[in-house]
């Protein structure tokens, strides 16, 4: 089977899709004959031409709006945002627009539209661009919200995605992008969204994360290993749908349970999943349910960005504290 | 062209024919009808809060005659309501929307009208791709997308028709220049001599129309939508007029603006100056004007019986139309809240 790294799964999976659905286009900044700036779109506007591969002006609302109207169109567009920083000049259209089109339609009208946008710390680049703003979105309901962690899945949850007929924010791992490779297989294949994924079986403690953190996560759990503590490593690959099932399960097993994201920690996606612990399952807890986040202070420059992030230490921390109570 | 008072600028020649402007001051005062009847229903708690078209008419009416329902596409802002009737969403529909209605308020299945935008500006870049991904699908369709002035003091504006200039979008950006947006006047929303002129800016032709003048707005409107329609690309049209009645039922004009100023816009009322050209052509009179007035005001009444009689909305319609697969939790929500209401 062919081996491919995130950037390379993530290529294929929109080829593939471009190629046996000719509604499907990609539009964003640089994604023409540059390929993007990580080279996720190479190659597609030679194969699939200018109409379907679209070079916009340098303007996330518009990118994100036209979008909208395009699938009103009957086109199914997917739109790259440079980076997730950067939604935040597009936020409106992204989060309240696409997000509430069927409701205020009263469903008359749906947006099948995929965003795509890369994120996270770890590449040492400038300012905004390496911000962790996924829960942002998720208070903002009817937006499904995807965060693959390996080159499987990201091709899998992006195929998925561009045929929801809802839009999703599909959140890439800027750090994992030629991180490794792994098997992906050619032709069309989905992961379901909503279905979380144990990435590692342990006994001891439970590991919760999603995209670059899941890598940190499994890197924690072989240190661990060697001190005696068997970790699982539960990957939650979509926030929006989320599942609470397997979640639940997964940490009534173990009875102990590590949150580690990149976003800061308060009001970060971990505190609403501490929360649906605390509601479902706590007299299953043999420890108060953990965190390890980012700070709660803006993203600093990457000279520092190794301090902000969760560390392996500080993820290490927090599970040997976890285990003595 | 036809100007305030009632007679045609010396060899000014619409492309509106005499019978077409019988049709235009059927819908003009159709619109204002409705408008005098919802807000009074508005005082008496019955109908939700609404902003009157009052004044605007001929800019409202004259786009919306340009535009050709069974294969154009109408975006609203919200001050348009009889343009999208016009188009061929229904008046009880509409009407529906703003008692709260969900599923009588959908705009029926066919009908090329997206819904109202209480977000300023937010419909144009959505109208920009309508039109841009009509093209790519090899459609003949032209958009014709409402905003008005302090609108296009909104981004949304800026990146919409830069955009729609790139992909040469079939488009027609429709500014209603009122005056006001709320109580921030015109001369505080922009520097700019004409709002027309920004359109040099995104590489397309922009013009400035009396928009009090249906013949004039209809003319402008037709030439757009044609060039949109011939490969052109879009257009900016500004359509000049006054707001003669508040923003919306919750606003009170009184504290900013100059009586005399108002005064002297309803010297240019858009319906009046037709009701007298018609009148010098024998096509208009008195017992005419009372007798439509009463089918009029029969036709708004049914629609808003209609629409007050449609189905109430249940407690899980709060659920409706989210999403097309709801996440699991959001079902579990639903699940609780019918089961508290006891529905």
């Amino acid at each position: 089977m062919p081996e491919r790294n995130v950037v390379e799964a993530i290529n294929n999976a929109l080829a593939d899709e471009m190629e046996s659905d000719p509604r499907v286009m990609v539009l964003g900044l640089d994604v023409g004959k540059l390929g993007g700036v990580f080279r996720t779109t190479s190659g597609l506007v030679e194969r699939f031409g200018t109409d379907r591969v679209v070079d916009t002006p340098l303007a996330e609302a518009s990118i994100i709006g036209a979008s909208l109207g395009l699938a009103l169109a009957g086109m199914v567009p997917v739109a790259e945002i440079q980076f997730l920083g950067f939604t935040a000049q597009g936020f409106h259209q992204l989060g309240p627009q696409l997000g509430k089109y069927r409701q205020r339609s009263r469903g008359r009208y749906h947006c099948q539209v995929t965003v795509r946008a890369p994120f996270g710390g770890g590449i040492r680049s400038p300012e905004f661009h390496s911000d962790a703003v996924e829960a942002q979105f998720v208070q903002s309901p009817g937006i499904k919200i995807v965060m693959p962690s390996n080159p499987y899945d990201a091709k899998g949850l992006l195929i998925e995605a561009i045929r929801d007929p809802d839009p999703v924010l599909y959140c890439e791992p800027d750090r994992l992008y030629r991180a490794g490779r792994a098997e992906v297989p050619d032709g069309s294949y989905t992961v379901a969204f909503g279905k979380a994924a144990v990435a590692r079986e342990g006994k001891d403690v439970t590991l919760v994360a999603w995209s670059a953190a899941v890598e940190l996560c499994l890197r924690a759990a072989g240190k661990l290993a060697d001190e005696g503590v068997s970790a699982t490593v539960l990957d939650l690959r979509t926030l929006v749908p989320l599942d609470v099932e397997t979640l639940c399960a997964q940490v009534v097993k173990t009875g102990r349970c590590v949150i580690v994201h990149e976003a800061p920690l308060s009001a970060g996606f971990g505190a609403e999943i501490s929360a649906t612990l605390m509601e479902e399952v706590f007299y299953d807890l043999d420890a108060p349910v953990a965190r390890v986040g980012a700070f709660d202070v803006p993203f600093p420059a990457a000279s520092l960005e190794d301090y902000y992030l969760p560390s392996l230490d500080r993820v290490l921390v927090a599970v040997r504290r976890t285990m003595q109570s | 062209m036809l100007l305030p008072d009632g007679t045609i600028a010396a060899g000014a020649k619409s492309r509106m024919e005499e019978e077409f402007l019988l049709e235009a001051l059927r819908w003009m005062m159709k619109s204002r009808l409705y408008d005098q009847r919802v807000i009074a229903l508005q005082r008496q708690g019955q109908f939700g809060v609404f902003s009157p078209g009052t004044g605007q008419e001929a800019s409202i009416i004259g786009s919306a005659m340009a535009v050709d329902p069974s294969r154009d596409w109408m975006v609203p802002q919200y001050r348009e309501l009889m343009a999208t009737v016009h188009h061929g969403l229904p008046l009880e529909v509409i009407s529906a929307q703003y008692l709260g209605k969900i599923a009588p308020a959908r705009i029926p299945d066919g009908v090329k009208v997206l819904p109202t935008q209480v977000s300023i500006a937010a419909q144009l870049p959505q109208a920009t791709g309508l039109a841009w991904g009509l093209r790519l699908r090899g459609e003949d369709s032209v958009v014709i997308a409402y905003v008005g002035e302090g609108g296009s003091s909104e981004g949304d504006f800026h990146e919409a028709l830069n955009l729609a200039g790139v992909v040469h979008a079939p488009i027609v950006f429709f500014l209603q220049n009122n005056q006001w947006a709320i109580s921030t006047s015109r001369r505080v929303q922009s520097a700019t001599q004409s709002f027309a002129l920004r359109a040099a800016g995104y590489g397309f032709e922009g013009v400035e129309v009396d928009g009090n003048d249906v013949m004039a707005v209809y003319d402008a409107a037709c030439d757009a939508v044609e060039r949109a329609r011939n490969g052109g690309g879009p257009s900016l049209i500004e359509a000049v007029t006054y707001r003669m009645s508040f923003h919306n039922t919750t606003d009170n004009p009184s504290r900013y603006q100059d009586p005399k100023e108002f005064e002297e816009a309803r010297t240019r009322d858009p319906i009046e100056r037709v009701q007298k050209y018609l009148a010098g052509l024998g096509l208009w009179d008195g017992k005419r004007e009372t007798a439509l007035t009463e089918e009029l005001r029969e036709e708004n009444e049914h629609a808003l019986k209609h629409a007050a009689g449609a189905a109430a909305p249940r407690p899980e319609d709060v659920f409706a139309n989210v999403y097309g697969d709801p996440p699991p939790r959001v079902l579990r929500q639903r699940a609780e809240l019918v089961d508290r209401s006891g529905v």
